[in-house]
């Protein structure tokens, strides 16, 4: 479980963040929505520490996170896996490199232990026989896919996925929820994801959480988000023609 | 105001490269690759460079001496010396700043906008290390070859298009670059090497590292890399050469 309490952000002296408390569940697929420019990377980023916090504090079970010293922030983020949202693949690196880098980092494993778990994760993001391909050499969908095979080479009890469907079309999209629904489930571990399709917050959003403007403004569970009144979220999720009519015929 | 915060920002970036390497061994095998491609990628360029710039220093020494009482031999010796004092460390230098130290800055500032060192800092690597110190040891572990290499090709180059051209025997040439040696300047020259590899590196590598926006500013912290190491090197050329000739 990851909690936020009262945390702020700004940019020079543009208020990008402004007292957001929330608490992410384990075992659950939490997402964080909203329009383009409402802070939900900024939020995402100081969750894992790219950014720092104005204050406020973030907690990863027990752990303060932001008051930690580098030492101890670098265990938690060995627990940490991120899907950002180009992929963030190591360009000069191949596919099963790439999936292999954690474990070359922070194992000691010997390399036929890293090959069998990084094919193992291969097999578990559905990429097989891709291992000796480069980043430019595979689709954005497989992309994804390679990057979340990365995120959890090293079991990791939280995983933050930035965007995890910009720029895919909508099967792809849904493959890639529902693989991260699955994993989410199957490892229990704490799932956070920005985003802002409206397909992602109705299949896999146990918990959403709608940032306007820097601000919590609304938070709930996919269920809720037909009978919400709030207008700056409606107006958010029903922003096109086909939520609006589907909503009306709901 | 704004120089001070460059400054301080690369020594604070230069204190993350030395922190503690993670695994020694990863270090070791990114260090070895990096010798490939900052500089055994580098030679061909180096050789091509220095066998033209002998023999121009050669021709022209030539043309410049030719009154009668000026001995011969002194067109090798013109030679052998601007190229171990000046040519094979600070023009060398000045070539690989734009070669190596571009390398350098678009490819660890696209690694910055492509977030690729974002997942390296997710991942509690220091980013900062992994990706610039194996570069910094190639560099200067490979350099100083380079400029040895810079030495050699150039004066055979001088020898040849001067033997060639007629306007130098070979005796006259070898005379020249055996009178008055002082071995000193093979150390002044790699010493010189050392610190400019240090320099094209670290400052490229701060202007990659910190990189915000797009393809377009990358180009640009690519120029400015170049732009920087090439101006640090003149000024610490002049800084060594007083320090180490005076």
């Amino acid at each position: 479980m990851i909690s936020v309490n009262h945390i702020n952000k700004s940019f020079n002296d543009h208020s990008v963040l402004k007292d957001i408390s929330a608490t992410f569940e384990q075992g659950k697929t939490n997402l964080i929505i909203g329009q383009s420019g409402s802070g939900k990377t900024v939020l995402l980023k100081c969750l894992v520490g790219l950014f720092d916090v104005d204050d406020g504090d973030i907690f990863y079970e027990d752990v303060h996170f932001n008051k930690i010293g580098f030492k101890e922030k670098k265990e938690i983020r060995k627990k940490i896996g991120m899907l950002f949202q180009g992929g963030a693949l190591f360009d000069s690196s191949t596919v099963e490199e790439n999936v292999m880098f954690p474990l070359d980092m922070f194992t000691n494993m010997t390399f036929e232990e890293k090959l069998e778990r990084v094919n193992s994760c291969l097999k578990k993001v559905n990429i097989i026989n891709f291992n000796h391909l480069f980043p430019a050499e595979i689709s954005g969908g497989m992309q994804k896919r390679v990057a979340i095979a990365r995120a959890i080479a090293l079991n990791p009890k939280f995983l933050f996925c930035d965007e995890p469907n910009s720029g895919l079309d909508p099967k792809t999209s849904i493959l890639i929820d529902e693989l991260i629904k699955e994993i989410t489930e199957e490892y229990n571990i704490t799932t956070i994801v920005n985003t802002h399709d409206m397909n992602s917050v109705m299949g896999i959003g146990d918990k959403i959480i709608f940032i306007y403007e820097g601000q919590k403004w609304w938070e709930g569970t996919k269920e809720d988000v037909l009978h919400s009144d709030n207008k700056e979220f409606n107006s958010f999720v029903f922003a096109s023609a086909l939520t609006r009519k589907i909503k009306g015929i709901l | 105001m704004r120089l001070f915060n460059l400054v301080g920002s690369y020594f604070l970036l230069l204190g993350k490269v030395f922190a503690k390497p993670e695994k020694k061994m990863i270090y070791y095998k990114l260090t070895v690759k990096e010798i490939e491609k900052l500089g055994l990628n580098s030679i061909i360029i180096v050789a091509i460079i220095s066998a033209f710039m002998g023999a121009v220093i050669t021709i022209q020494t030539a043309y410049n001496t030719e009154n009668p009482f000026l001995p011969s031999y002194l067109i090798g010796l013109a030679a052998r010396d601007s190229i171990l004092l000046e040519f094979s460390s600070t023009i060398v230098g000045l070539i690989l700043a734009g070669k190596v130290g571009s390398n350098i800055a678009s490819e660890i500032g696209t690694m910055r906008v492509t977030q690729q060192i974002d997942a390296l800092e997710v991942m509690g690597v220091n980013s900062a290390s992994y990706l610039i110190l194996p570069k910094i040891i190639a560099t200067i572990l490979f350099n100083p070859f380079l400029t040895m290499l810079s030495i050699v090709v150039g004066i055979i180059g001088g020898w040849s298009v001067g033997v060639f051209t007629g306007v130098v025997t070979t005796q006259e040439y070898i005379n020249g670059i055996q009178y008055a040696f002082v071995p000193y300047y093979i150390t002044y020259a790699l010493i010189k090497t050392v610190v400019f590899a240090f320099l094209i590196t670290t400052i490229s590598a701060f202007q990659g590292y910190y990189v915000e926006g797009g393809s377009l500013e990358v180009g640009q912290a690519s120029t400015r890399a170049v732009v920087a190491s090439s101006v640090a090197i003149l000024l610490f050329n002049l800084i060594l050469t007083q320090l180490l000739l005076s």
